[in-house]
């Protein structure tokens, strides 16, 4: 992001923090992201952010999973090595289960991690800078879009007057 | 926001968020005491006699242990359950309790997960050694051999290697996306250089936005879903590799939860062993509390009782079943050659765990700490008692035997022992030991209520 299409307004606390992100709505600025030390709850829904659908993805995965072990140690036993072990059918649909539920949760865990690591683009990259290195510690950020040239550091602070900032640039 | 009166807090002393940071960061980054030295110079020695001991194994082959025809299964099969069962407390306080919104764990789950990866990875190793030949180790893995036959997906030991490979990759995960954050911290109060890249390189470029923690918080809840019923279901196939035999003593149908209710009862007498020495070389004390001690020492003695019910039912049982053999072999346990085996892990798990129902004991560090150790000999004796002594009285009486471990066999556990210890203490010098987001998420709820303090003094 170029340092001039953006004002970061900087809280020590997250009560400001919402204080402040429900003023900043109120009067139309689009804010880009807020980040903070840890979850503040309450955000999601002020930010209007959907409801994740990784949980989907794991379902289906898992779903993949499950069919693909299942059916895997079916054609092993029926089709590719029938082999009769103490006796028990060939296609002994119980003992498979257990198997069937490890690989069940294997998928799903790896691709929910998978996915939540490429919608939130994170990677190793040993060049990242942050915004700020107190953000990971005790500093909530809020940043504003100012691209659109009516939103102006001074305007921002007016409006936060009365709202406990760090500092606001 | 919202403070319960009746609640204690969870977090001792007036903290802000920076004072968080730096208290758990601290200890990290500053050069390690004295006794990290001793500690890790100690566990390393173990670790190399034990090194010594798996290289003896595979050089002269398992006639170095003292396994004989009767007792084929003894020493090393007793070790892996009993690291198992250790691992599961870890995912048992970072899944299930996750689930259950105990918001205590906070302070003690980053340790106790990666006790779980040591554990498991202290047991992965018997399955290699037991194979006498580790370079066959690829025979367990499901591919046709040169015949076409494939492994038998019908074996519970073929069921443990997807269930322990499973766990150890879902463990791992879960415990790597919860060190992201954190490892963003450490990286951010890092200097220039080559170890802040380092951080930067395993942070994966955490910036806190808001759509991450919301990714991350939903990612976190339902791997604790999934890996709830995993963490359940690796123990009970452990112990369907002795349910699903025939042996009078190991064919019983209440192994699964009896081996579940036992693991985690092991694992959290283990958590308790490294916390009480974390907490006091760590300077750690504000963090995990006293009542964090008492809350584990209460599962204690739930899981401690179950274990206990489950001791009972399978003495009225092998009576009520009317079974020869089942019958023998109970009253061979408690009167036969190993019995001294049985009392142990009765006085050490049955008889320990229920003086924790006096609140003196059970807030009481020292005795907690000794308490720790003694469950912990005890579960490896349960172990032992159902698989040696299971064995040692085969149904041809011609073939009965005893079974005395060797040098060989005691290093392996001293080894793992020390690989164990020796993660341990170079994980608290790498990482934070107690989840820095997790704590400061709680803090305002649950920390010593101090209003305007909360906000950083400077």
């Amino acid at each position: 992001m170029n340092s001039r299409n953006y004002i970061s307004v900087f809280f020590s606390d997250e009560e400001p923090l919402l204080q402040a992100v429900r003023k900043l709505l109120a009067s139309n600025e689009t804010i880009l992201d807020v980040r903070s030390p840890f979850p503040v709850h309450g955000l999601d829904k002020l930010l209007s952010i959907k409801r994740s659908r990784i949980p989907v993805g794991g379902f289906i995965f898992g779903a993949l999973g499950a069919t693909l072990a299942f059916s895997f140690m079916a054609w092993v036993f029926t089709v590719s090595y029938p082999l009769i072990i103490g006796g028990k059918p060939y296609f002994a649909a119980p003992s498979f289960i257990p198997i069937t539920f490890e690989c069940t949760v294997l998928f799903a865990g790896i691709s929910m991690v998978a996915a939540m690591l490429i919608r939130s683009r994170l990677k190793p990259d040993i060049r990242f800078v942050p915004v700020d290195e107190k953000i990971t510690d005790d500093l909530f950020v809020v940043l504003i879009d100012s691209a659109n040239g009516k939103t102006t550091l001074e305007k921002i602070r007016s409006a936060l007057s009365d709202i406990q900032t760090v500092e606001i640039r | 926001m919202f403070q319960s009166p009746l609640r204690k807090p969870l977090i001792e002393g007036t903290k802000s968020y920076r004072s968080i940071t730096t208290d758990i960061i601290d200890p990290m980054m500053n050069k390690p005491g004295k006794l990290w030295y001793f500690g890790v110079t100690l566990s390393g020695a173990a670790m190399m006699f034990g090194l010594f001991m798996m290289f003896w194994t595979v050089w002269q082959g398992i006639g170095t242990w003292g396994e004989n025809r009767t007792v084929g299964w003894a020493f090393e099969i007793t070790t892996f359950v009993w690291w198992i069962g250790i691992g599961h407390a870890g995912t048992f306080i970072s899944a299930i309790l996750l689930l259950f919104r105990q918001k205590w764990r906070n302070s003690i789950n980053r340790s106790a997960e990666a006790m779980t990866i040591f554990a498991v990875i202290c047991a992965a190793l018997f399955p290699l050694i037991h194979l006498g030949r580790p370079l066959l180790t690829f025979f367990i893995f499901p591919y046709p051999n040169t015949r076409g036959v494939w492994v038998n997906f019908n074996s519970p030991l073929v069921w443990d290697v997807f269930a322990i490979s499973t766990y150890f990759t879902i463990s791992l995960i879960f415990w790597y996306v919860g060190l992201i954050p954190d490892i963003g911290t450490v990286r951010d109060k890092l200097k220039k250089g080559f170890k802040k890249s380092i951080y930067n390189f395993l942070s994966f470029s955490w910036k806190g936005s808001a759509r991450d923690w919301h990714r991350h918080e939903i990612t976190s809840i339902m791997l604790a879903a999934i890996a709830t019923p995993l963490v359940l279901s690796v123990h009970s196939i452990v112990s369907m590799d002795f349910a699903t035999s025939v042996l009078p003593g190991w064919h019983t149908t209440i192994f699964p939860p009896y081996f579940v209710a036992g693991a985690i009862y092991s694992g959290f007498a283990m958590v308790l062993t490294l916390l009480i020495i974390a907490r006091k070389a760590m300077k750690l004390e504000d963090y995990i509390t006293v009542d964090h001690v008492e809350s584990m020492n209460k599962i204690l003695i739930a899981t401690g009782s179950i274990v206990a019910l489950a001791y009972i039912a399978e003495i009225f049982i092998s009576w009520y079943s009317a079974d020869e053999y089942e019958y023998y072999n109970l009253v061979n346990r408690v009167t036969g050659p190993y019995n001294w085996a049985f009392w142990i892990m009765i006085i050490c798990n049955v008889v320990s765990s229920q003086l924790l129902w006096i609140k003196k004991l059970r807030t009481n560090l020292a005795f907690t700490f000794f308490l720790s150790i003694v469950i912990n000999v005890g579960m490896w004796f349960e172990r032992f008692v159902i698989i040696v002594i299971s064995l040692h009285r085969d149904f041809l009486t011609s073939s009965w035997t005893m079974y005395k471990p060797t040098i060989v066999e005691f290093g392996l556990l001293i080894g793992t022992l020390g690989i164990f210890f020796t993660s341990f203490f170079l994980f608290i010098r790498v990482f934070p030991v107690i989840s820095i987001f997790e704590v400061k998420s709680i803090h305002r709820i649950s920390g010593e209520k101090k209003g305007k303090d909360l906000i950083s003094n400077e």
